[in-house]
């Protein structure tokens, strides 16, 4: 075990501070967007457009790979390989059908006229969700490296710290959608009622 | 999958050792049958929020409740999958940018007349 100052390992530390300064990113990012809301002048619009349903699977993938991650962590910690493996496919499997769904979603706004620059709800939709992908994204990656270790072996009992790190940001990637899902998709109920 | 098996903070030790030596405890992680347990909340919870989304008679009430049963995932996502529950000493780190954020998107909000 290392000694540190804080009795926290480091890199889980820089992974905590990290976490901190990426709120603060996302906060802005919604708040852009909640300033930005019933604001465009032409359509389409909000509430013509978002699926609730079928974000809502989505959302639901998401949850449950957060699940995997834990497990994946437990089986590392109590040196499982085969759990590992397992659970740290299973997690990246989920994120890659979430980021299936988000390019699906991106896809049909498309086709329906809402482009990139179209109005304000297709700026800053497209710039919180994308970023938010964005983050998924280098979260699968990292989670198929991990993977690649464990299938190699070598992801033992002390690599924990390793696959705890990931775990945090992959669930930090999960508490953003959260928020995202409750103020972009859920909320639109509320606005222009 | 061992139900009972109980992770640990900081790579596998429940006392982690500072730069002078002393011992940091940490307290053992849930149990996966925990974990599992949550990912079942967060489930329902997440049905509910949809449920409530298309119940005509609580449009006016919506966002609040909506506010509420987001915050009681975001706990417990971060409480017990985070570890942020047993992992006491690393709590300021993230509630202290948690509360700028949430500061920003307020005063955003405020500036953009958003609350009147």
């Amino acid at each position: 075990m290392e000694r540190t100052s804080t009795g926290v390992p480091n890199e889980k530390m820089l992974m905590w501070t990290f976490i901190g300064s990426e709120c603060m990113l996302f906060a802005s990012l919604i708040a852009t967007f909640l300033v930005y809301r019933d604001q465009s002048i032409v359509g389409p619009y909000e509430e013509e457009l978002l699926n609730i349903p079928f974000i809502t699977v989505t959302t639901f993938v998401l949850l449950m790979s957060s699940l995997m991650m834990v497990l994946a962590l437990s089986a590392v910690q109590r040196g499982d390989p085969r759990g590992s493996r397992l659970f740290l496919l299973l997690t990246a499997i989920l994120g890659l059908i979430f980021l299936g769904g988000q390019f699906y979603e991106f896809n049909h706004f498309v086709h329906e006229g809402l482009g990139l620059s179209r109005n304000l709800f297709a700026g800053t939709f497209y710039l919180t969700t994308g970023f938010h992908g964005a983050h998924v994204a280098v979260g699968v990656i990292w989670l198929l490296t991990l993977w690649t270790l464990a299938l190699r072996g070598r992801l033992g009992p002390e690599k924990a710290v390793t696959v705890e790190v990931a775990g945090l940001y992959w669930h930090f990637v999960d508490v953003v959608w959260i928020v995202l899902f409750t103020v972009i998709y859920l909320m639109s109920g509320a606005t222009g009622a | 999958m061992a139900g009972e098996t109980h992770g640990v903070g900081s790579g596998g030790s429940e006392a982690a050792l500072t730069h002078g030596g002393h011992e940091a405890h940490v307290e053992p992680h849930a149990s996966n049958r925990t974990y599992i347990a949550i990912a079942l909340v967060l489930g329902v919870i997440t049905a509910l929020e949809v449920m409530v989304f298309y119940v005509e008679a609580l449009a006016r009430v919506l966002v609040p409740i909506l506010l509420v049963m987001s915050a009681a995932k975001f706990v417990l996502v971060v409480g017990f999958y985070m570890h942020l529950k047993y992992d006491t000493n690393l709590r300021g780190l993230f509630f202290g940018p948690l509360a700028i954020a949430t500061a920003i998107i307020v005063a955003m909000m405020a500036l953009y007349g958003y609350f009147l």
